[in-house]
């Protein structure tokens, strides 16, 4: 065997182990959640696991209802995809149909540097800028509500939602963008009734990626929704995620105890989450190549 | 007989940035004329066409000068929705909506906000007669039109651009995909069509500008190197180029 040929199967086995590598992990953490989390449903049951109204883990008697915790994560992220998608919508349209030249160029950049941002920055000004706002416009004991964390994840998101709805958008044939004017639709009727239309799996599938990234943000959450493990009724109430419960409390937790289980039962909860929302985004993105 | 004048360019110049794909071109089209234009590949054809209907603008990199006139009127100067209305344009792939038969030739009219059934279906109806495609398709108005064959797919594209009534046609190359079937019965219904409407047909296939120009316009490299009868402009060329192109010498 000449050296040649031994040189071209250590590459292609090393390129193979790097690709396998992302799905070995992905595995090895489910693995590890599996087992860290599952042994938590043998001592608390699962139907008040989920069905629980109170999340009190350290106190006597101990209660792990995590439904407060779900519908926190539930609320801050509907209530950031209601903001996300219209805004970002726009904001694809007219990058891809209306900006010309320099316009484009910087709107794509700065949108671009927001996706650079770090979210504890995010985090920070949504702290110090917008729950004060929050707390005098709606006259609150607090601003660290619901809606901050909404805002302030609509905004994290932004980047993710504009550019792949952006990409959808252009990825549309011209032919068809020519065939409508030619007919002697207007700019915005052509958009409206052709390219959107055509486009629309690819805006489905940033739409469920907004909602991946939103349910799984930890900081920004944790940062400004005030953290309070109660149902929420209205977006203007302090909520507490399951990212940001995991975060906050992980730290502190005795190894081995019930606690510690339990933060990973909440692990698997988001897990399988963020897992589903990215399944169905993965299943428009197929449906737009066919 | 004094020819009427439908279209008039007056010192067109194109540029695509650096390029320059049309070189101050005159040229006047007759009404209810075919005019067929050959030429190479990147002679100005496909750009002359979509000057007359402003679609180049869409090109960012496209700038121009000179004047177009139809009916004496600077397209410039006119609304371009409605220049595009009453300009109507066949491309070179048939490119159907993926909707019903229906919406897609009365798609036009929808968008001009006519919403009467009745007109509408008879729009759909005298369309798709002109295009001769009414009996092919007359029982299948509400299939989607990609079930259609290419040709037939094609025919409705002439259909859809005729519901709006327009005054010109522009067709860019409509049977570069077509067998040579589809391609007659396309012929057949230009044609049918002169008589109502002024029909400009780019085409790489010189035979087809033979069988059915009345006029037939030659473009070398963004010039109009030759504009002439059709049977005059093939059997006596004036200019040596063209009788090269003709002859299959290059191109």
């Amino acid at each position: 065997m000449n050296l040649k040929k031994i040189r071209e199967f250590i590459i292609e086995r090393l390129i193979f182990l790097g690709g396998m590598a992302s799905i070995i992990f992905v595995i090895l953490i489910f693995a590890f959640l599996l087992k860290e989390g599952l042994p938590f449903f043998r001592i608390y049951p699962l139907k008040d696991f989920l069905g629980g109204r109170f999340w009190y883990p350290i106190s006597e008697p101990v209660q792990f209802g995590i439904k407060p915790l779900i519908l926190g994560s539930l609320i801050v992220t509907g209530g950031a995809i209601l903001i996300v998608v219209p805004l970002g919508l726009a904001t694809a349209i007219f990058i891809a149909e209306i900006a010309r030249g320099k316009t484009k160029e910087i709107l794509k950049c700065s949108i671009e540097f927001l996706e650079t941002t770090p979210s504890v920055v995010i985090g920070f000004i949504g702290l110090v800028v917008l729950a004060p706002f929050i707390r005098k416009v709606f006259s609150l004991p607090t601003g660290l509500t619901a809606l901050c964390g909404s805002i302030m994840l609509a905004i994290m998101s932004t980047p993710t939602v504009v550019s792949i709805m952006e990409d959808a958008i252009t990825a549309v044939p011209k032919v068809y963008k020519e065939a409508a004017l030619a007919i002697g639709a207007t700019h915005w009727q052509t958009i409206w009734r052709v390219i959107l239309p055509a486009a629309s799996s690819g805006i489905m599938a940033a739409v469920m990626l907004g909602i991946g990234r939103c349910i799984g943000e930890t900081m920004v959450v944790l940062m400004v929704t005030g953290n309070a493990a109660v149902i929420p009724k209205t977006l203007l109430q302090p909520v507490r995620t399951l990212t940001a419960t995991i975060a906050s409390e992980m730290g502190e937790v005795v190894q081995g105890s019930e606690h510690y289980f339990a933060l990973f039962a909440l692990g698997i909860i988001l897990f399988s989450l963020s897992f589903i929302v990215n399944l169905i985004a993965d299943f428009f993105i197929h449906k737009g190549v066919k | 007989m004094v020819e009427e004048i439908k279209i008039e360019t007056e010192n067109l110049n194109v540029w695509f940035d650096s390029i320059h794909a049309l070189k101050s071109l005159n040229i006047k089209i007759r009404k209810n004329e075919i005019l067929g234009i050959i030429g190479p590949a990147n002679s100005g054809k496909t750009t002359f066409l979509r000057s007359l209907n402003r679609l180049n603008e869409l090109n960012p990199k496209y700038h121009s000068s000179g004047k177009i006139y139809i009916d004496n009127q600077d397209i410039s100067k006119s609304d371009v929705n409605l220049l595009r209305r009453r300009i109507g344009m066949v491309f070179a792939l048939p490119i159907p909506l993926p909707i019903s038969v229906f919406d897609n030739i009365s798609y036009g009219l929808r968008m001009q906000g006519v919403r009467d059934k009745k007109i509408l279906s008879q729009a759909v109806e005298k369309s798709l007669k002109a295009a001769y495609l009414w009996d092919e398709v007359k029982d299948r108005l509400k299939e989607n039109s990609l079930k259609l064959s290419g040709g037939q797919q094609q025919r409705l594209c002439i259909a859809r651009a005729l519901a709006t009534e327009p005054e010109v046609i522009l067709f860019d190359e409509p049977c570069s995909g077509l067998d040579p079937i589809s391609t007659a019965k396309i012929e057949e219904a230009m044609f049918k069509l002169k008589e109502n409407y002024t029909l400009i047909l780019v085409t790489n296939n010189v035979k087809q500008a033979a069988r059915v120009g009345d006029r037939t316009a030659f473009f070398l490299s963004g010039e109009l190197i030759e504009l002439n009868k059709t049977d005059q402009l093939f059997t006596i060329p004036k200019n040596k180029r063209t009788e090269d192109y003709i002859m299959g010498k290059f191109g």
